[in-house]
């Protein structure tokens, strides 16, 4: 395989390398991929961790280092989290808003208000009309929503957004 | 008195790292206690990225050869610790496995102090000298944005609310200001600090904090507290006696087993 195909490799190992919290969603779609590096037989992938305190980094780490040690010509795996660039909601991938979705979390707004405050459409009935139940949800990185249209309580990813 | 380290850097790390430390422990004790499901779900969130900013700096102090962080973390007695007065202060009285009898006046007026203080370095360390410490900042500041609109929510609420809310929220503030004194010091390493440019001075920071507060207590009606002389100086390792109380149950579950992974 050339270095070419070894990455590739690492790439698709990667996309199977699910949010511990969330099934439906990879650490490629979530963006937190910045960079894989093939020195020979090692692999260094930078990482930006979501939250700072997302008590799930340590098992994604393990978990991609243990996948990524599989692929061909790869001997050893280091996995490096790091704060620049900053993560940002905004490098949630489509496949990714989807996935989010399919879990029943609506994924963050494109845009934030004047004021900062957001919206965002129920991930069920896509309804426009819900309210903010609790900004504080379950995980760091959630809220807590209820949807007007189909009664449903759901959540939604918060927007992170170095304009904040 | 505790030992002043040589590096600037590592004096400055140590004083943020404590205080979030402390900060998120004091947050910790109530957890289950506070006054409604979603509060506890958010003051629990809250804490908990607040331990991932602690972690944050003492990863960067591991990065600079001071040791381990979780035993920067967990290790240290009372004496070496360099947070402030403020955040080592219990939630009241009682003991939280106990009957606590915790004042939420009070963590509300801590919190939005604490939080606003803190909001004020940490726009001023995102240009730092110090390339990891800006970049940390810059990451920090927007889990930090959410802290400040909860707690300026609650801050402002309570005040505009009944007059018993106000009078305890008048009580509970007085008490978080008679703290404040070395919130925004550096200690004896000051002049270090600030010479090499790893954040503004203490006067501008506080100039600022005053600005930025201002338009908040407008709403309430109080004017801007001014901060006096501490007593004890926190960033010099000057503490109470309730910071080793809380170091020691904080590290409980560490220290049963020093090599396990947790
Ligand atoms: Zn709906």
């Amino acid at each position: 395989m050339t270095a070419v195909d070894t990455k590739d490799r690492i790439y698709q190992v990667l996309d199977t390398i699910k949010d511990p919290e969330i099934d439906t969603v990879s650490v490629l779609d979530l963006g937190m991929v910045e960079q894989v590096e093939i020195d020979g037989q090692h692999v260094t992938i930078k990482m930006l961790p979501t939250f700072s305190g997302c008590p799930a980094l340590n098992i994604i780490q393990g978990n991609i280092e243990r996948a990524v040690k599989t692929v061909e010509n790869v001997d050893s795996v280091e996995v490096q989290f790091i704060f620049n660039p900053p993560w940002t909601s905004d490098r949630i991938t489509e496949k990714g808003k989807e996935g989010l979705k399919q879990f029943g979390i609506a994924p963050p707004p494109k845009y934030l208000e004047e004021d900062g405050s957001w919206h965002v459409n129920c991930p069920y009935c896509n309804s426009e009309y819900v309210t903010m139940e609790n900004l504080f949800g379950p995980t760091a990185c959630r809220s807590i929503l209820y949807c007007k249209s189909c009664k449903n309580p759901f959540e939604a990813m918060k927007p992170i957004s170095t304009l904040m | 008195m505790t030992q002043k380290y040589e590096n600037p850097v590592v004096e400055l790390l140590f004083q943020l790292a404590d205080d979030d430390y402390l900060f998120s422990y004091r947050g910790s004790e109530w957890l289950g206690l506070a006054p409604h499901i979603e509060e506890d779900v958010a003051f629990s969130s809250i804490t908990q990225d607040t331990m991932g900013h602690a972690t944050v700096y003492y990863r960067l102090l591991e990065g600079l050869g001071l040791g381990v962080a979780d035993t920067l973390a967990h290790m240290r007695p009372a004496t070496e610790r360099k947070n402030s007065i403020l955040v080592e202060r219990p939630n009241g009285e009682g003991v939280y496995m106990e009957t606590p009898r915790y004042d939420w006046a009070y963590a509300v007026a801590r919190s939005y102090i604490y939080t606003t203080a803190k909001k004020i370095k940490i726009d001023s360390l995102k240009s730092s000298s110090d390339q990891s410490l800006a970049e940390a900042a810059v990451k920090i500041s927007m889990e930090l944005y959410y802290h400040l609109l909860h707690w300026k929510t609650w801050f402002v609420q309570l005040f505009n609310s009944t007059e018993d809310a106000r009078n305890r929220m008048t009580k509970a503030l007085e008490k978080v200001i008679a703290d404040c004194g070395d919130l925004f010091s550096y200690g004896d390493a000051a002049t270090e600090i600030t010479n090499a440019s790893l954040i503004e001075s203490e006067q501008v920071l506080l100039n600022r904090w005053t600005e930025y507060v201002k338009p908040v207590f407008e709403t309430i009606k109080v004017a801007v507290p001014t901060f006096g002389k501490p007593e004890r100086n926190g960033r010099n390792g000057e503490h109470t006696k309730e910071l080793q109380d809380a170091i020691n149950t904080m590290s409980e579950v560490y220290r049963t087993d020093l090599t396990a992974a947790w």
